[in-house]
């Protein structure tokens, strides 16, 4: 393993975030806080509890979530988009170094990012609600795996990516209504039945609710379910990669 | 000593069918400059990229230090450094970041003496502090150096170093070659300018259409083809040339008032003497004498003509 090379493209990358660190944390952060007030004040005062939980206390998790993936997947596909786009990829691919190291960095840095404003997030919360986290640990390896397997999809999305519209396109098209309809905001239990049954195909679903039962110990889907769904992405995001750079798809003629 | 890059019937054909390179072998040796000359399209960034692993070959080989660049990459690699065509940077990082980054890359521990060393050699220690968008085009092209030189290379390939740079840059830039070349680096570089060729290769290629359609050495390049003319101008046209200057091989032109004659300059006797005491026992009047030496412009601009008219 060429250690010095997935460090330098880590430190590299995260001087880029340090450089812009007031501007990545502002727009979450902001956010954050409309949520709360429209959906956790506003709406949430005429909402019972959701699973004993307070209505405000309950979007927390998938708020994070949302946040998370959100910024996983742009700096990662930004992240390896950008050498791409002004040409510097020619250092990448013309340096000593394997694909999993390539990916180690990029992927490595997108993912610290993303794991820093959920950490943001989460202390965001604590001014609104009183959050409880009943499983520390499991919260903090659900958060950790979601930020990395994100990112790794991120980081796919950026090679695919041939101009800047495609960039954004499916994190707007694909990932959005994913993590919107996997219940950052309500209970799948409070769906209808066929809508339910939908719903258990939303990869997102077992994410959420498995980050949830960290948080208040109750859960949509067993946690053993959630932590399946996990590990299956990842893999399945990293034999892409793996692909990729085996036939040089996207990046080497 | 074995060649410290070997190239054997490289052969490069892009996804749209185009066949960029079709077999070229080369071998380099180590500590020698060679420059590629080719016209626009000729296939020399293809080949360069190739050997650095920025495109994947069709067929054929490449060892750099007897490493293969494809099942022995990362030691094939680590000695190579290469300045691209294209000015690539990130406009917003600075300059010794970006440094430190590509020595990083290469897997080489920090050290910033040698990161100084490298930018004070460029003129860009000054700068180290600026953003890459503050610097001027020359000094861009000077990072590229500095990266590539930033990991120590053995091989550093230099793709048109001296595109859009000015008369003194083109100078300082010939100089660093020349500190490199006595650091023993071996370097590739690609030009369309003969005089750089001409300046500091030892040894030149000339590419065209995908083949490499010689590399000789400089000089004997020079001598082979380096003849020498003499032009004999005169006062009054002749109608022919006058017999008694016959054994001469002079060929008359410019309305018939210059006869040129051709030698070799390193010939013992170059007959130049000879030839004006008949010229003047001839009964001709002289007006003025110039000699004139083939380049490697005229080498090189008759091979690919040469080479056009043959495809024909
Ligand atoms: N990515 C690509 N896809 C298809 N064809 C390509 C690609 N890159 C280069 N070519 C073609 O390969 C040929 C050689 O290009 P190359 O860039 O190697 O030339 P060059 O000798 O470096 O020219 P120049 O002096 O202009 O830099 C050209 O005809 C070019 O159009
Ligand atoms: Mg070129």
């Amino acid at each position: 393993m060429n250690w010095t090379a997935i460090k330098a493209i880590y430190l590299f990358e995260m001087a880029r975030f340090f450089r812009t660190l007031a501007q990545s944390f502002i727009s979450p952060v902001l956010s954050t806080c409309l949520y709360f007030v429209v959906f956790g004040a506003a709406i949430g005062s005429r909402i019972q509890e959701v699973d004993g939980v307070s209505y405000g206390a309950f979007i927390v998790p998938g708020l994070i979530m949302l946040s998370v993936i959100t910024q996983a997947i742009s700096n990662a596909s930004f992240g390896i988009y950008f050498p791409k786009f002004i040409g510097t990829i020619y250092e990448l691919l013309s340096a000593p170094v394997s694909f999993l190291e390539i990916v180690a960095g990029y992927v490595g840095a997108a993912a610290t990012k993303a794991l820093f404003i959920g950490v943001i997030i989460l202390i965001t919360a604590f001014f609104f609600v009183d959050v409880n986290i009943a499983h520390p640990v499991a919260m903090i390896a659900f958060l950790v795996l979601t930020c990395l397997s994100f990112a790794l999809l991120g980081f796919i999305i950026g090679i695919w990516a041939g101009n800047f519209e495609q960039l954004q396109l499916v994190p707007l098209l694909i990932v959005t209504p994913l993590v919107f309809l996997g219940g950052s905001f309500y209970s799948i239990s409070m769906l209808p039945p066929i809508w339910q049954t939908i719903s258990f195909f939303n990869p997102v679903v077992y994410l959420i609710s498995g980050f949830r039962w960290s948080f208040f110990g109750a859960a949509d889907v067993p946690i053993a379910l959630s932590l399946c769904a996990i590990a299956g992405f990842t893999t399945l995001c990293l034999l892409i990669i793996w692909w990729i750079f085996k036939t040089g798809w996207r990046i080497r003629q | 000593m074995a060649p410290i890059l070997n190239i054997s019937d490289l052969r490069k054909s892009y996804a749209d069918g185009f066949e960029a390179l079709k077999g070229v072998s080369l071998q380099i040796e180590t500590g020698e400059i060679i420059a590629l000359l080719g016209p626009n399209g000729a296939g020399k960034t293809t080949l360069i990229s190739t050997i650095c692993g920025i495109t994947t070959a069709t067929s054929g080989s490449v060892t750099v230090g007897g490493h293969d660049i494809l099942s022995e990459y990362r030691a094939a690699r680590a000695m190579i450094g290469l300045v691209p065509q294209e000015i690539n940077l990130e406009p917003f990082e600075k300059v010794i970041n970006t440094v430190r980054f590509s020595r990083g890359l290469f897997g080489k521990p920090s050290d910033d003496a040698a990161l100084e060393r490298i930018l004070r050699q460029l003129s860009l220690w000054d700068k180290r502090d600026n953003q890459i968008r503050e610097l001027s085009g020359g000094m861009k092209r000077r990072v590229l150096i500095a990266k590539a030189l930033s990991h120590e290379p053995r091989l550093l390939f230099l793709d048109e170093p001296t595109a859009g740079v000015d008369v003194e840059l083109r100078k300082d830039m010939w100089e660093i070659v020349e500190g490199l070349k006595a650091d023993g680096v071996t370097i590739v570089l690609t030009t369309h300018y003969i005089e750089e060729a001409e300046a500091i290769a030892d040894r030149v290629g000339v590419i065209a259409k995908g083949e490499l359609l010689l590399v000789e050495d400089k000089a004997s390049l020079m001598a082979r083809m380096g003849q020498k003319q003499l032009d004999v101008q005169l006062s009054e046209p002749l109608d022919e040339v006058p017999a008694a200057l016959a054994k001469y091989n002079l060929t008359l032109c410019d309305n018939n008032r210059t006869l040129t004659y051709s030698y070799d300059t390193r010939a013992e006797r170059t007959g130049i003497t000879k030839l004006l005491s008949d010229v003047s026992a001839a009964g001709l009047v002289l007006r003025d004498v110039v000699t004139r030496q083939s380049s490697l412009e005229d080498i090189f601009v008759g091979l690919v003509h040469d080479e056009e008219e043959a495809a024909l």
